[in-house]
């Protein structure tokens, strides 16, 4: 047999029926996660026709997009002061119980952003067709999983089948050789890779992310640079499974335990691009070239290196998204004022990002008329960043600790950011009004966040590391 | 869903290129728990002005758009999020089809699945539409043809089983359950 990519091998293992020209694959999908924006209208058509959730047992369901992150709405006994957003909530409740899934409720220590407690639970695993009606699924593909975001009608889809009508996509490798150096992070990476193709350079694609400086990254950092594989417009992101991978799956709840482990290993190991397999695009970047960068604009292309000049005007739309940030072409990003720095979500809300804040922010303060949060991607993190001291630093800093959910990365659940401020952001997406009606976003590291947020200026992490 | 043929209608145009599903149907509206009356939101940030009034410079809100069935858009329309609710608004507002030169990939299965159609078309074809708002474009999916009014006619890609599902008012998931023999057979037969 010829040789072969990782998507290859893991969407062949996954198909029910091959596809032709005139029918899409049908694709077996190993696990479905679920929240509570983009599954209501999906458990209604079930209803409407009849149907159960086919196999509940594939089905994970937790509370993230809309949920609060105050402490008080969670866990005591002020109600969620979005009230659209309370029914949702609710309304999940109903469903998981009516349709007998696994839900991990407001309350639950196993809660969290749905892309978090996948992997941390174990669930995610190498090989493995991973599905959510959000399109931060690539997330999970740092593990070898084919993982994509879908909408609803998909979501009903799955919840009737397992599977999924699909066309086969493109595969695209990512090639990043060289090492990081200190103070540039996966986040960067992937924010120059963004830039390098463009937010479209990968529709159609799936990535495969490959070299030395991937397989140096943690698994953490993978799924920082899967995570946002979207947003140069691919569905998917792959890196193959590793020592690394199978290290931080060991022993996770619901990771293969005793035997199974061995026997498991041993397949996922064959979850490789055999040597010489062909891709149909590729692009190589140089790690040890890169360093932090920012978003300028009101796309998460429009990005440079921190100590770099906005471009000269461009074409109308490039000038009416500068005029929206109110910046002009030629300015520096270095000591642009900051409002708000935010720093979570599923593509920065782990422990390591959490880490990386705290060895800025210890032992110093948030500058005066700055607004700090730090929202952790999972109730476990949360409760491990307060046992590792992290939360601590981050409070003594003056910085605003929150229970876990995606919170300002799309500003669902209230926590916004005002009109015509700018925020930095360790989140995926500068869209226009993405995080509150007229707020600006700059796209950061964790680092560059944390430095940003002590100087009260976008600042460079590298002078406080 | 029902069958589509043919959409017949002049344009709107809005001319921004990669236009996101949150400028579509900000996430502050997802809250919903339906799929209807999201048209009123459609493009609200751009639509409305802060104190709530409809800005009359939007393409959306001048007297031309009024019944128009397809929508003329900058590059890579539809990116970002997966959310449904952006074919949702669409269709919810009138619109019956999206014109592009690229169409982000998970809007455009969405939109399928809505009967909302997404054309891709070359950079001149849209430069014309982009240059011409209003023009009354004729859409054939029997003959996958876009027909401009000055004559000009072009084929648009559309995958084979899309067409059908279409033309037919085909629903995916009847489809899908009409293989599940198939999936129990592969379940029964995966070691792992």
């Amino acid at each position: 047999m010829s040789a072969r990519t990782l998507f290859d091998k893991v969407w062949t293992a996954h198909e029910v029926v091959a596809e032709t020209r005139d029918a899409p694959a049908v694709l077996y999908i190993d696990l479905h996660l679920i929240h509570e924006v983009t599954s209501p209208q999906a458990f209604s058509v079930l209803r409407g026709l009849g149907l159960p959730v086919r196999r509940a047992d594939r089905t994970l369901a937790t509370m993230d997009h809309s949920i609060p992150t105050s402490t008080d709405q969670v866990f005591g006994n002020v109600p969620i002061k979005v009230d659209a957003a309370a029914k949702q909530v609710r309304q999940l409740e109903q469903n998981a119980a009516e349709f007998g899934v696994e839900l991990f409720g407001m309350r639950d220590a196993r809660r969290g952003i749905v892309h978090v407690i996948s992997p941390e639970l174990g669930a995610t695993q190498p090989g493995m067709t991973i599905v959510c009606g959000d399109s931060h699924t690539s997330t999970h593909g740092a593990f070898g999983a084919l993982a994509f975001g879908i909408g609803t009608t998909e979501v009903g889809h799955v919840f009737a089948t397992q599977a999924l009508l699909q066309r086969k996509p493109k595969t695209f490798a990512v090639n990043v050789e060289g090492r990081l150096r200190p103070g540039v992070t996966a986040k960067d990476l992937i924010l120059a890779v963004i830039g390098k193709i463009g937010v479209s350079g990968g529709t159609g694609h799936v990535f495969e992310y490959r070299g030395s400086a991937i397989r140096a990254l943690s698994m953490d950092e993978r799924m920082t640079v899967c995570n946002m594989s979207i947003e140069a417009g691919a569905r998917a992101g792959m890196v193959a499974p590793d020592e690394v991978t199978f290290a931080y799956l060991k022993d996770k709840p619901r990771a293969p335990q005793g035997q199974d482990w061995e026997t498991a290993c041993a397949r996922w190991r064959t979850f490789v691009t055999d040597p010489g397999a062909e891709f149909d695009a590729a692009v190589d970047i140089d790690a040890g070239l890169l360093e932090p960068m920012v978003t300028y604009g009101t796309n998460p292309g429009m990005v440079i290196p921190i100590g770099g000049s906005i471009p000269a005007a461009g074409d109308e739309v490039f000038d009416k998204a500068l005029r929206y940030m109110g910046f002009h072409g030629g300015d520096a990003m270095l000591g642009k004022p900051v409002d708000v720095v935010f720093i979570g979500s599923c593509t920065n809300g782990r422990l390591a990002d959490l880490q990386a804040a705290a060895s800025i922010l210890k032992g110093r303060k948030v500058a005066p008329g700055v607004r700090l949060l730090i929202v952790p991607g999972s109730q476990d993190i949360k409760r491990r960043a307060e046992a590792a001291g992290y939360a601590d630093i981050f409070k003594a800093a003056g910085a605003d600790w929150r229970e876990s959910g995606c919170s300002m990365c799309l500003g669902m659940n209230g926590d916004t950011v005002g009109s015509g401020q700018y925020s930095v952001s360790t989140s995926n997406r500068n869209f226009e009004g993405r995080q509150g009606v007229g707020a600006r976003t700059l796209l950061v590291s964790p680092f560059t966040a944390a430095a940003s947020a002590v100087r009260g200026r976008i600042s460079d992490p590298r002078e406080m590391l | 869903m029902e069958p589509v043929s043919r959409v017949h209608s002049k344009t709107v145009v809005i001319a921004s290129s990669n236009i996101d599903t949150d400028q579509i149907i900000p996430a502050r509206f997802l809250t919903t728990t339906t799929k209807e009356g999201l048209g009123r939101q459609l493009f609200a940030d751009w639509r409305y002005r802060a104190d709530g009034s409809p800005d009359p410079e939007f393409a959306l809100n001048r007297p031309q758009a009024r019944g128009a069935k397809v929508l003329v858009a900058g590059r890579n329309f539809g990116c970002g999020s997966s959310r449904e609710h952006a074919p949702w608004a669409l269709l919810d507002f009138g619109f019956r089809a999206v014109i592009s030169t690229e169409i982000a990939d998970i809007f455009r299965g969405n939109s399928l699945k809505n009967g909302l159609l997404p054309i891709v078309v070359d950079e001149s074809v849209s430069r014309w539409l982009l240059d011409n708002p209003g023009a009354e474009v004729d859409i054939d999916l029997e003959s996958t043809r876009l027909t401009l009014p000055t004559g000009t006619s072009v084929n648009f890609p559309l995958e084979a089983f899309a067409r059908h599902c279409l033309l037919n008012g085909v629903d995916e998931l009847g489809y899908l359950r009409a293989r599940l023999q198939d999936i129990e057979r592969y379940e029964a037969a995966r070691a792992w």
